[in-house]
């Protein structure tokens, strides 16, 4: 496993992501919040480019007619064929006990630590005085 | 446990050397002008000034929001230059044609008007407009494209002077009717029409669509596109009950019919059923000789998107059996939203054999493409 710079934090803002191809994966970062998650850009149904698709909320209905929009921002909506999944973890809405898109671990890291290693940073630039969100691969 | 099912293999074998046939692709025009060349100025006045009057009740919308915005596309389908997916060919060939090794694909044009125009000789020449669209901006540059007749289905002679204009050119495989009509298709009003297509040697491909102003569902106009989505195969069920009940096949044997876009696996209730009352109600019905699932096996064909997806994925296996594997035939509905993946669409594994005739040898013997 090594650790990839993929982009420097102030380039994905809070309800953005950036799509980063690492070992010849595609990979979906999210800021959520202030918070970054990472996703394969590949969907478990039938393999779209799940990153690309809407970032939007979770909608619940108590009853017909009682519409409650929750965890806004959370919830990944695939481009193809709707399903949904949370950014958070990869697990999927309609399908929660056996379908999970693949989730990576990413944290971020100050330049000045960075430039100690050992890190990967092929395509990121890396200044000192900046922070980096980190992917585990 | 969660699963990370992404570990699947697609099953790349459904992709063999030979190539697929996908028996559903959609191109579209960049813009409504794209048809004008091909319209007379007569009628391009017309569209230009008057423009279309269909019985939908939006005169420029579908009657339910789809899942993405505009009408239904599937996301990464739309090209840069910001016009409409399937409007760009070398989009559609890495997307769809070289992506999966498609030796042919059977274009269902949505547009054209054509079924739908209450001014028939407009629907006529947006018909005529939209065939010779087809030939030269989509199958003169990409010869694994091939072209459906679009006709009036309103105005019976226009039709049939577009079915035999087309007859014998190699690009147009099959004639498109749309499954919802002013009436239902086994009607005597549409024999003429019928006639044509199996005496000039064209299949006829029912894609899903038209707006005869009738609901979408035998019980009104649903509420939600989730309600809107299941009535396709209704729309079917009511084509192949009338066709087989009129007597269209005993009147045209020859005639041969795809269902497109309407998934499959009410088919065999339906025939169940079909037999069931055959044998209850046959005196009223004496000009059938014939059983109507024999009807049905011998003149009916389906394509598979989009697809069922039963909770036990081998349950779709005896599903094919009792349709017949040499009667289905693979579509993906490009670049649809709820389009199928010839890598991932069946959840059960198929044998060669059965994998050989689905994803290329029905279509080919169907539309006469050998």
């Amino acid at each position: 496993m090594a650790r990839h710079v993929v982009a420097p934090v102030s380039e994905i803002a809070p309800g953005t992501s950036k799509i980063v191809d690492v070992a010849g994966r595609s990979i979906g970062i999210f800021n959520v919040k202030g918070e970054f998650y990472a996703l394969i850009n590949r969907c478990p149904h039938e393999g779209a480019p799940l990153c690309i698709g809407f970032v939007l909320g979770r909608f619940t209905a108590d009853r017909p007619g009682a519409y409650r929009l929750e965890r806004h921002g959370e919830m990944l909506r695939c481009p193809w064929h709707g399903w949904e999944f949370d950014i958070k973890t990869g697990q999927s809405w309609c399908h929660p006990e056996s379908v999970k898109a693949r989730t990576y671990n990413v944290e971020v890291v100050p330049g000045e630590a960075l430039a100690k290693g050992p890190f990967v940073a092929e395509t990121v630039p890396v200044a000192v005085e900046q922070n980096y969100v980190v992917l585990d691969l | 446990m969660n699963v990370a099912v992404i570990d699947r293999q697609p099953d790349t074998s459904s992709q063999s050397k030979l190539g697929i046939v996908d028996c559903d692709v959609h191109p579209y025009t960049k813009s409504a002008a794209d048809l004008d060349q091909f319209l007379p100025e007569r009628w391009r006045k017309h569209r230009q000034s008057v423009g279309g009057r269909s019985r939908s009740p939006f005169s420029n919308a579908p009657n339910y929001p789809r899942m993405s915005p505009f009408t239904g596309m599937r996301m990464d389908s739309y090209p840069k230059d910001g016009t409409h997916p399937g409007s760009d060919l070398e989009m559609m060939q890495e997307q769809l044609l070289d992506l999966f090794n498609v030796s042919y694909g059977l274009m269902m044009p949505l547009l054209g008007r054509g079924s739908d125009e209450r001014n028939i000789e407009f629907g006529a020449a947006m018909a005529t407009a939209a065939n010779e669209w087809e030939a030269q901006v989509w199958c003169d540059r990409e010869p694994r494209l091939k072209a459906g007749v679009q006709i009036p289905l309103e105005y019976t002679e226009a039709a049939i002077k577009e079915i035999e204009k087309r007859a014998g050119d190699r690009r147009f495989t099959h004639v498109m009717i749309p499954p919802r009509g002013l009436e239902p298709l086994g009607r005597r009003r549409y024999w003429p029409i019928l006639e044509a297509c199996a005496a000039n040697g064209f299949s006829i491909a029912l894609h899903l669509g038209g707006t005869s102003g009738h609901p979408s569902t035998g019980g009104g106009w649903p509420s939600f596109y989730h309600e809107e989505h299941p009535s396709y195969p209704q729309s079917k069920e009511a084509l192949v009950t009338s066709l087989v009940v009129e007597g269209v096949f005993e009147h045209i044997p020859n005639l041969r019919v795809a269902l497109v876009e309407g998934g499959f696996a009410w088919l065999p209730s339906l025939t169940w059923r079909l037999d069931k009352h055959y044998k209850r109600l046959r005196e009223e019905v004496p000009h059938l000789k014939r059983l109507p699932s024999e009807y049905i096996r011998s003149s009916i064909w389906v394509t598979t998107q989009p697809i069922e997806e039963p909770e036990r994925p081998e349950d779709l296996l005896a599903t094919c059996e009792w349709i017949g594997w040499d009667r289905i035939m693979f579509s993906t509905d490009y670049p649809h939203w709820d389009q199928d993946d010839p890598r991932y669409a069946f959840k059960a594994p198929l044998t060669e054999q059965q994998k050989r005739m689905v994803f290329r040898q029905n279509a080919l013997s169907f539309y006469g493409l050998e």
